[in-house]
């Protein structure tokens, strides 16, 4: 992080400070899936086998549907953005809540996959779990876990989404103040990219 | 510092951050109010409320070991005593301590801005903090009793105890969102908001000390945040991560809880020895001696401080690799803090010394944290380690370094600001009698710790060996002397709010850095002006100057 000249002090707004707060908030986040992606590689490493007989059971297709949901939420928060820039209220509006709309879907999706594997009697502390391997009880504890707090994360983006757009309609976000804007499309494209990492790790590599 | 010094404040043009007349008046003036000052005296007073409290638990565990046996309290109560003690003093004392207090005080005043980067998430990590203090006392009060576990929530005795843990670990978690979120505030409030001139090396140091706190406190405590969630998570799921009949691993759990609380210490201390850096140029008058180093050792404290904590766990069965890795990592990181104490010392070297009561703590600072830094040294030692590992030589050590060190620090820091924040002066005599009976009292206290600990005391032991009890005994009594001078401290500066003298005048100290510019007490923006630096601070050459404040005494 570069300082510029600290010359703005009496300007009450400071963007480059808002976005520098974003960025070390989006730290603290990173880290925080971190210690879950250590818990992760360290089980991994010990049952391999294991992991990848219990990650065969879970549904790439219902996975790699929900990454592209994501991804195309990224691309349209991205467009809310330039669409304020551009002074174009409605159509920034559009895309907010068309991002919250994959929001939606990818929520939706993940609670029928997760009710699914409910019904097959996997889920933590279950008898059809406990009867299984110590690794395939910890893949689906990590499973649920991981996916459950970015399911939180979305969740939390999806609400901090609509509040911006409650904010574009009373003019509180417009083309030359967006910056709140701005911040909240870094934190979901965090969410984003959190995901790019389960995705892999849980279906994928098997 | 010299700085164009034209327009920085004149007494009574307008009125001081006490009297300022905002939005709100009255207690909502405070509760709401997002000046880094008003947020400080917030964080002072609900800080030192917790400090009494978790005294007052350290005070009945050193009663009760004073005989074997039983003597005020049953079992339980001990161990949820010391837990408490510990989670009260580490969690809402030292570790928010001097950042959340000085920090937000002088932070902003020290670079020239007129808040901090983010005033209102500020006040949100009040908030958080008071939510999360308010949850620990409620953990006492619910049925099941308050949490058993020791500070360190260790597992798996923390998914199986049936007391309020889960309460203790949501505050736990919360206290450090409000820690976060300070961090982030004064990361961005240093790259942003210094002055015009005010370049990376015309910071006071305790800036920098702050500022290295401040990326610790980012970095760090996300990882002791997950490590909680998933305790609780096995609580109310038990998915197994840490539970060794399901395949999970419980020194895992250990292993994340230290990357979080090794860093941790370093968030106590680095901020103190701030504090020392900053005052003691004042009392010595003398420039400070290696600048860049000291600024730079808080930096690499930050930095190698992170890469040591599995040597809380030499015995729980780790490779002889990481053993030795880790045990090497120990003695770098003591490099840094050598370095801050060597400059001290440098720095008191022929100056003309003032121990006024600031100094003295800070004094006792540089003797107490010695022992304790060196003593921490030794328990880097793999051998050495196998034998104290968990007696009260840990305990006599750590005390040494967060009591003797921080404590000790967070006092000098109060003494020496006191004036500014409040515009009134305390009984100097007073404070000084008070520091003797802390400083004596400590060391009768703690020191006796380090010889029964190497004599085999196991440390959080209800009950001892009888060839134990002397030690004890003495410890005991040390701790009556000081609780005294706890108590004599706070009479003295809790009366001077209201009675003590009135001072007008900038400059009590004599000191050379931009809060002794402004008014006393600040007004509400601080400056009238922004000041525009134009050296580095701590620049003593004005012997005049020097002059007239020792006969002004």
């Amino acid at each position: 992080m570069i300082s510029t000249q600290a010359a703005e002090v009496h300007v009450h707004r400071d963007d480059v400070g808002s976005r520098m707060g974003m960025w070390l908030f989006l730290f603290t986040e990173l880290l925080l899936f971190g210690g879950m992606f250590i818990l992760y590689s360290v089980y991994r490493f010990t049952y391999a086998e294991e992991f990848h007989r219990a990650a065969k059971e879970l549904n790439t297709v219902v996975g790699a549907f929900n990454t592209a949901i994501l991804l195309t939420s990224s691309l349209t928060m991205v467009f809310s953005i330039i669409a304020i820039q551009r002074d174009q209220k409605s159509l920034s509006l559009l895309m907010q809540a068309l991002t919250i709309l994959l929001g939606l879907f990818f929520m939706v999706n993940k609670y029928f996959e997760w009710t699914s594997k409910f019904h097959h009697g996997i889920y933590p502390g279950s008898d059809e779990l406990l009867s299984r391997s110590s690794g395939e009880i910890l893949f689906f504890g990590l499973y649920y876990v991981m996916t459950g707090l970015h399911g939180i994360h979305v969740l939390v983006g999806m609400i901090l989404i609509a509040i911006m757009s409650r904010f574009t309609i009373k003019d509180l976000i417009t083309h030359d103040n967006y910056v709140r804007l701005e911040n909240i499309g870094l934190y979901w494209h965090l969410v984003d990219i959190i995901w790019i990492f389960l995705f892999p790790l849980f279906y994928l590599i098997t | 510092m010299s700085s164009d010094t034209i327009a920085l404040g004149s007494n009574g043009h307008e009125p001081s951050y006490l009297d300022y007349k905002g939005k709100h008046s009255g207690l909502l003036g405070w509760l709401l109010s997002t000046d880094h000052k008003r947020i400080g005296i917030l964080y002072l007073s609900a800080l030192t409320v917790f400090l009494l409290v978790g005294v007052s638990f350290g005070f009945l565990l050193r009663l009760e070991l004073i005989s074997p046996g039983r003597t005020i309290m049953d079992p339980q109560t001990y161990n949820s005593i010391f837990t408490l003690h510990g989670v009260i003093m580490i969690f809402l004392f030292v570790i928010p301590g001097i950042p959340a207090v000085f920090g937000n005080f002088v932070l902003p005043i020290l670079i020239g801005a007129k808040d901090v980067a983010f005033p209102r998430i500020n006040l949100l990590s009040w908030y958080l903090y008071m939510i999360g203090g308010l949850l620990a006392v409620i953990s006492i009060f619910l049925p099941g009793g308050p949490a058993d576990t020791g500070w360190t929530f260790y597992i798996p005795y923390s998914v199986r105890t049936g007391t309020n843990v889960m309460l203790a670990l949501f505050a736990a978690f919360t206290l450090g969102f409000s820690s976060i979120l300070t961090g982030l505030n004064f990361v961005t409030t240093v790259h942003r908001l210094r002055a015009p001139g005010m370049t990376w090396f015309r910071m006071p140091l305790s800036v920098w000390s702050l500022y290295a706190t401040a990326w610790i406190q980012v970095l760090a405590t996300p990882i002791i945040g997950i490590t909680l969630l998933m305790v609780v998570v096995e609580r109310w799921l038990g998915v197994g991560i840490f539970d060794p009949a399901l395949g999970g691993d419980p020194v895992l759990f250990q292993h994340l809880f230290w990357i979080y609380s090794h860093p941790a210490v370093y968030i106590m201390i680095v901020p103190a020895m701030g504090v020392v850096s900053e005052i003691i140029p004042v009392f010595t008058r003398r420039t400070i001696f290696g600048y860049k180093f000291i600024a730079f050792s808080s930096i690499a404290i930050a930095l190698f401080g992170s890469l040591v904590w599995a040597h809380h766990m030499f015995t729980v069965g780790m490779s002889d690799t990481g053993q030795f890795i880790f045990s090497f990592l120990t003695m770098i990181v003591a490099i840094p803090s050598a370095i801050k104490v060597f400059n001290w010392i440098a720095t008191l070297y022929k100056g003309s010394i003032e121990l006024a009561p600031p100094m003295l703590y800070v004094l006792a600072f540089i003797f107490l944290f010695s022992i304790g830094g060196l003593t921490g040294v030794m328990q880097g030692v793999l051998s050495v380690d196998i034998q104290v590992h968990d007696t009260s030589f840990i305990v006599a050590h750590f005390h040494y370094v967060m009591f003797g060190g921080t404590g000790f620090g967070f006092f000098a820091a109060m003494h020496y600001w006191f004036p500014k924040m409040f515009g009134r002066m305390y009984n100097q005599k007073t404070a000084k009698t008070a520091f003797w009976f802390l400083f004596i009292g400590f060391n009768i206290l703690y020191f006796p710790m380090f010889i029964m600990g190497w004599l085999g005391m196991p440390r959080r032991y209800y009950d001892y060996l009888p060839e134990f009890q002397s030690y004890h005994l003495i410890s005991t009594i040390g701790s009556w002397i000081t609780v005294l001078g706890i108590i004599l401290m706070f009479y003295n500066l809790i009366r001077s709010l209201k009675n003590g003298q009135i001072i007008k005048e900038k400059n009590i100290w004599g000191g050379e850095t931009l809060e002794w510019q402004i008014d006393t007490p600040p007004i509400h923006e601080n400056f009238y002006e922004i000041p525009v630096i134009t050296s580095r601070p701590y620049q003593y050459k004005n012997n005049e100057e020097v002059l007239t404040h020792k006969e002004h005494k």
